[in-house]
């Protein structure tokens, strides 16, 4: 019967008698059949099941339920698992990991001299997708830029004036610009300077740029953090805004060509250019649900075993029998490619599925923030968000 | 390239308040709006640069409440940033109530989870120094 089925008059008795942890689990898994997934919408909603069951909102109830695992923590790599939430709030929170995270990035480049191959704009493109970190205190206190749309730009500035909010936001300061700059040029390598003649080399038949030249690469690691008025306290020492990968190669010159350029880093959201999104990305994947409903034994349970990645399915020697038994082991590593019902053998024997409402969160930070702190900016964004409306709420009601 | 949000938060910190350092106080745009047609007990409301993060999020809140007889968020069109939220209810409860209540709830749900991440993490990282390490 599928789960949004009218229940008979035994079923309803026994639900107000309580519900058997086998059906409570039942529940909560997501069918995956061989050419379909069934059962994947949460059915948890008040009046679902009939008067029998409670399922409205419960803060206490969900506090006991909600369980979160710690897997893995490392400083830009975080594994979690949520248990007990809803998919809509679980993708809210990975949405808002994405897109509605604050962070810096370079958004304007000045260019003053660029000789070099690469051309204007795409040298700047580059700039921009320099992952930057620095001290995190300092970028928490950075204040928003919002740059005022070119006097042509009808559409923007009708839009734009209204926004009397912070007349600061709309001239760049030190505290809500950050400057860097990058001047490189390229030379042959000297005997006085650099200890090899470039040119001999050369004519003796070097090909390799980097010996021959010098600044032929031109790297991240070059780019020159100016901090500007208080900037110096926020961002010094340990704190100094610098790009999270130092060998990250910008563009590449020949001897006579020159960059120079003065970048001006903003805070910005994902949404509004990927280059601002923290997490080099943040996912989650559903626990697989492996169960075996009939045993398998022998040579089965061998190729039962090769159906799923290495450490799935463990073999257990049956006492009784002296033969091998297909167990589940470790559902987590499980990559649900359902090879198992692709055999006659196992027709019958074995259900696929989801676990509903267990998400498996990986947070992989580019480098800004530390992922674990990540997770807890989105949490508190989800808040505020939900506080903001409350406020627009009540000025909505003030005003009817 | 423009900021997204008309709202001003010149504190740079994720879910601060708006006020910095004294200076002023910064006033946000209103950004819900009740829709033509909306009575005290079947009501639909515009959010403005909102989308499926919340959307979805708060119409699951409603939906958990026992009074909600319809509860569903749409976004118009994908080009405007735009998300509207219907919300009908039984007898006479009103629409309003209902969308304070479920707002409350994704607040409490937030600080639930909030506080359990907290006390995980920091768990695992006294039982797992030596992956803390690399701070």
């Amino acid at each position: 019967m599928p789960s949004w089925a009218p229940l008979s008059a035994d079923q309803v008795a026994e639900q107000r008698r309580g519900l058997s942890e086998e059906q409570l689990q039942h529940r909560r898994i997501v069918n995956i059949n061989a050419e379909t997934v069934t059962d994947v919408s949460a059915t948890d909603i008040p009046g679902h099941y009939g008067p029998g069951q409670d399922d409205s909102w419960d803060l206490n109830r969900f506090a006991q339920q909600l369980r979160i695992d710690y897997h893995q923590n490392r400083p830009n790599d975080a594994a979690f698992s949520l248990i007990g939430l809803d998919a809509s709030i679980a993708n809210a929170f990975r949405r808002i990991l994405l897109a509605e995270i604050p962070s810096l990035a370079i958004e304007d480049v000045f260019i003053f001299d660029n000789t070099s191959i690469i051309q204007d704009e795409v040298l700047a493109h580059r700039l921009g997708l320099i992952p930057l970190t620095g001290g995190t205190k300092g970028l928490k206190q950075l204040r928003w830029f919002k740059k005022p749309p070119p006097k042509d730009d009808f559409a923007a500035l009708a839009v734009y004036d209204q926004d009397d909010l912070d007349p600061s936001a709309s001239t760049p300061n030190d505290h809500n610009t950050v400057v860097i700059t990058l001047d490189v040029e390229c030379r042959w390598a000297t005997v006085e300077q650099d200890g090899r003649d470039g040119k001999q080399l050369a004519v003796d038949g070097e090909i390799d740029p980097t010996v021959r030249y010098i600044n032929s690469n031109v790297y991240a690691h070059q780019l020159v953090f100016e901090p500007q008025g208080e900037q110096v306290q926020w961002f010094s020492g340990e704190d100094v805004i610098r790009p999270v990968n130092p060998d990250i190669l910008i563009a590449k010159l020949r001897p006579g060509q020159r960059i120079s350029l003065r970048c001006h880093c903003i805070k910005g959201v994902g949404g509004d250019h990927a280059k601002f999104s923290p997490v080099a990305t943040a996912s989650y994947r559903l626990l697989p649900h492996i169960e075996i409903t009939a045993p398998i034994v022998g040579s089965e349970s061998r190729k039962f075993q090769r159906c799923f990645p290495r450490g799935v399915i463990a073999l257990q020697k049956d006492p009784a029998s002296g033969e091998n038994k297909a167990v589940v082991a470790d559902p987590m590593k499980d990559t649900v490619s359902r090879e198992c019902l692709r055999h006659d053998e196992f027709k019958g024997k074995v259900k696929l599925g989801r676990v509903r409402d267990h998400f498996i969160f990986s947070v992989e930070s580019t480098g800004q923030f530390a992922s674990d702190e990540l997770f807890l900016d989105s949490v508190r964004l989800l808040k505020a968000k939900a506080q903001k409306f409350k406020r627009h709420l009540s000025e909505l009601e003030e005003g009817r | 390239m423009a900021q997204d949000g008309d709202q001003e938060m010149p504190d740079a910190s994720a879910g601060a308040d708006a006020t910095t350092n004294g200076v002023e106080f910064v006033r946000e745009k209103q950004r819900l709006r009740l829709l033509p047609g909306s009575t005290d007990t079947a009501a639909s409301f515009a959010f403005d640069h909102e989308d499926h993060t919340l959307g979805n999020a708060l119409r699951y809140m409603i939906m958990k409440n026992p009074n909600v007889e319809f509860c569903g968020y749409s976004i118009p069109h994908p080009s405007e940033p735009v998300m509207n939220l219907r919300i009908q209810t039984w007898d006479d409860v009103s629409v309003f109530e209902v969308l304070r209540k479920g707002l409350n709830d994704l607040e409490d749900l937030c600080d639930v989870v909030e506080d359990k991440y907290t006390i995980a993490r920091d768990e695992f990282n006294t039982a797992h120094p030596e992956q803390a390490a690399g701070r």
